[in-house]
């Protein structure tokens, strides 16, 4: 038995994963959903036949997604996240003892379900008591909220799928309008290897540069993604990524991450020359 | 063949048989199946050029239909409740036009509102027939004109019985109906001909609870732009008859102007775009309304904007509404609809209908999808959050009463000079002036221009409303008539 899943990365390349079997498979009014186990990758999810995440490299893209904004912000007790079904960065957030709520805006209430069922590891801490899930469109959820998080952190997927909406201008406006005035977004910012993703890239920089005073891009090296090298958004209102950073009260925290680390975090703002040029285009 | 039936689509269904022959092309057009142009079957697609192709015997011909068109004809006047059904493939501007140049000839009387679209007064300017204009009634604070009164249509016909027909939008671009079936019973008694422009309500005759359609109101012809709500191609279009019109005149007319190569493309997506609406119409137009009221309702939480519908409904110039249309008027927030309509396109890649000076529309169709709606919604929310401002000094639209100097066809044909628009005051312009959309003319052939009429104009310009119709691009010059 001899089975290969394939997630295309551009028209012209592919990733292969062989997999042991096929634990999953269902469409949601929303997507399809398939849940796979592989010898390399362990479980892998898939969206649309898309690669969401996998056992083996989940912890790098939650834990890049979280703890940098965490060791910025001094205070943070309201925190939205947008998407994120699978539960990682929750399982992140509820390390932090200060935060008081953590909503979560997920349309598709099959994929929390799937996940809960099949990657456990992953979305068991959805039973904290701090942890609210909303299933309605991300849009119309923030639209109607003001001055109400200290952080946003957009765990969406695809800019081309179901969650398009959350790429948007109006999206990161509405976000803008939702956090305190100390507030910080968060997004993944695609990668800026590939053609077709740089230019994604470039767009949802633009769009929260021309939403946000403070605007600087982080990276991280994520290896079932395209191309592996995967980008991040800090968007602010008030606190500087690495001006702002507290090393020490992050340490003192005694948070256990297998990828991040307060020295790293210096590091990963500082972009690739072809990187920072891509970003600089859209900048002036 | 089987039975004609409204599952079947003849003219697609002649188009795949055609496809199988392989027949060997020594015909126009001349790329061949595409074969001759790459760089095109590159952009369309083969699929696509294979059946752009020129009328022949297993293919029927549009000017004078004895098979498959004929066949997929007879289906339309079935599915919309008329005698007769042509198809048309000039746009709805070429049904508009069919309907005047078979009732009305040089000199003739025509009754309608003003705000028609330009293809009403162009066919006048083609015929040389006199229009006969009723001032449709407007809604001061949303500044938008409303259906006919039918106090006013009543007084129009008594003023003027000798006038061959009565011309009605409905709905209007706003989704504004007026009471059809009085209309047609008070034309009727004097012997005239009711024209109904249903360029914008397609839809009414496939979907529940909808405003009355022309044919069963008894209108005598109207014109369905199937390429709006119906969802065929750009360019085609319907035009449908009742009992009292003939049929081969009518023909007669549409041949006088419409192409001798229909195109096979425009009439496929007729034909499929009849036949889905027939099978599946009133599914696919409830989710429609149901849409549109959830954007309605969502736009109202925002405040500021207005997004109106039923509860405008007066039982005479708003007789009906059309609850499909998602009109929002923005005033409120400061800004013009076309300021809106540019934000929503330049800064968050939204593409909207139009915007008038008070409001925007967007339009929803058998293609729409919620997710896309809340985009709209969220981006107005942050429209008014970034660009709100105090409303005063916005001008609201204003109905302009047209003094009808002469026919359009007189003015237009006349010796004519160029002015400075700010030097035309008096005098009888001889050219169109509109936005674009929804085409409505400001200015028609004819219409003496006043000083309203130059400050309304320059201010569309200014908030960056798209103007055409004059010879001079810029719109810095209009034609006016000599004076003698």
């Amino acid at each position: 038995m001899d089975m290969w899943f394939n997630d295309e990365h551009t028209d012209d390349v592919k990733l292969s994963i062989r997999i042991d079997s096929q634990l999953f498979s269902a469409s949601s009014e929303v997507q399809r959903i398939d849940v796979l186990d592989s010898k390399e990758f362990g479980k892998v999810l898939v969206v649309d036949g898309d690669i969401t995440l996998t056992e083996k490299d989940e912890f790098i893209y939650h834990e890049m997604i979280t703890h940098v904004p965490m060791a910025v912000h001094p205070d943070v007790k309201q925190v939205l996240v947008i998407g994120g079904g699978d539960g990682g960065v929750v399982r992140e957030l509820i390390k932090y003892d200060e935060i008081e709520q953590i909503d979560v805006v997920e349309i598709d209430p099959l994929l929390v379900e799937v996940c809960r069922k099949y990657i456990p590891e992953i979305a068991c801490s959805r039973n904290d008591s701090r942890v609210t899930i909303y299933h309605e469109d991300g849009l119309r959820f923030i639209r109607s909220k003001s001055d109400a998080y200290d952080l946003i952190i957009i765990d969406s997927p695809n800019p081309f799928g179901a969650g398009e909406g959350l790429f948007t201008k109006e999206f990161y406006g509405n976000c803008y309008n939702a956090l305190h005035e100390d507030g910080i977004m968060i997004n993944q910012n695609e990668s800026p290897f590939y053609a077709e993703e740089a230019f994604q890239c470039q767009r949802m920089h633009r769009r929260i540069l021309e939403t946000f005073p403070i605007c600087r891009v982080y990276q991280a090296h994520i290896p079932s993604y395209p191309s592996g090298h995967w980008l991040f958004g800090f968007a602010s209102k008030k606190y500087h990524p690495l001006n702002d950073l507290d090393s020490v009260a992050w340490k003192l925290k005694g948070i256990r991450t297998r990828y991040y680390a307060p020295k790293l975090h210096v590091g990963v703002f500082a972009l690739p020359i072809y990187v920072e040029e891509l970003l600089k285009d859209v900048e002036e | 063949m089987g039975t004609l039936t409204q599952e079947r689509a003849p003219i697609y269904e002649a188009l795949e048989r055609f496809r199988r022959m392989r027949i060997v092309p020594f015909d126009v057009p001349g790329h061949k199946h595409g074969r001759g142009n790459p760089e095109l079957v590159k952009l369309l697609g083969s699929q696509c050029v294979s059946i752009d192709v020129n009328s022949m015997k297993p293919l029927d011909n549009l000017c004078h239909p004895i098979s498959v068109i004929k066949e997929a004809e007879e289906l339309a006047a079935e599915a919309f409740g008329a005698s007769h059904a042509f198809l048309m493939v000039g746009g709805t501007t070429s049904s508009v036009q069919s309907m005047i140049l078979s009732c009305c000839k040089q000199g003739d009387k025509i009754i309608l509102p003003r705000n028609v679209h330009r293809s009403v007064i162009n066919a006048l300017v083609l015929c040389g027939a006199k229009p006969v204009y009723v001032n449709p009634d407007v809604d001061v604070p949303l500044g938008i004109s409303l259906g006919m009164k039918v106090s006013q249509i009543r007084e129009a016909i008594k003023n003027n019985p000798d006038a061959v027909a009565v011309f009605v939008n409905n709905p209007t671009y706003y989704g504004i109906c007026s009471d059809l079936r009085a209309i047609v019973s008070m034309a009727h008694e004097y012997g005239m001909k009711v024209l109904v422009d249903e360029a914008h309500g397609t839809h009414f005759y496939f979907g529940d609870d909808m405003p009355v359609t022309a044919m069963a109101a008894g209108a005598d012809m109207a014109s369905v732009s199937m390429h709006k709500s119906g969802g065929s191609l750009t360019q085609s279009s319907f035009l449908l008859i009742g009992p009292g019109v003939n049929a081969g005149y009518v023909r007669q007319i549409i041949n006088l102007t419409q192409t001798t190569s229909g195109s096979y493309l425009l009439l496929s997506s007729l034909d499929i775009s009849r036949r889905n609406l027939a099978l599946r119409g009133r599914e696919a137009f409830g989710r429609v309304v149901d849409l549109a009221e959830y954007a309605r309702e969502e736009i109202n939480q925002i405040g500021g904007y207005y997004a109106f519908s039923k509860e405008k409904i007066n039982h005479d110039s708003i007789y009906d509404f059309d609850t499909t249309k998602l009109s929002v008027h923005t005033l409120e927030i400061g800004l013009a609809g076309i300021e809106v309509y540019d934000i929503l396109r330049d800064e968050y890649d939204i593409q909207i209908e139009f915007g008038d000076l008070g409001n925007i529309l967007a339009y929803l169709s058998i293609g729409d999808r919620r997710q896309e709606v809340e985009r709209l919604v969220s981006a107005l929310s942050e429209v008014k959050r970034r660009y709100q401002k105090d409303k005063t000094g916005m001008l609201s639209q204003e109905y302009i009463s047209p003094i009808v100097a002469a026919t359009p066809q007189e003015s237009f044909y006349a010796k004519k000079e160029s002015l400075p628009i700010k030097e035309t005051r008096g005098r009888i312009c001889s050219e169109f002036v509109m936005c674009y959309p929804p085409g409505i003319p400001i200015l028609a052939p004819g219409e003496r221009i006043t000083d309203k009429i130059i400050d309304y104009i320059v201010y569309a310009k200014e908030k960056g409303c798209s103007m055409t119709g004059p010879e001079d691009e810029h719109i810095e010059r209009l034609n006016v008539m000599k004076e003698a």
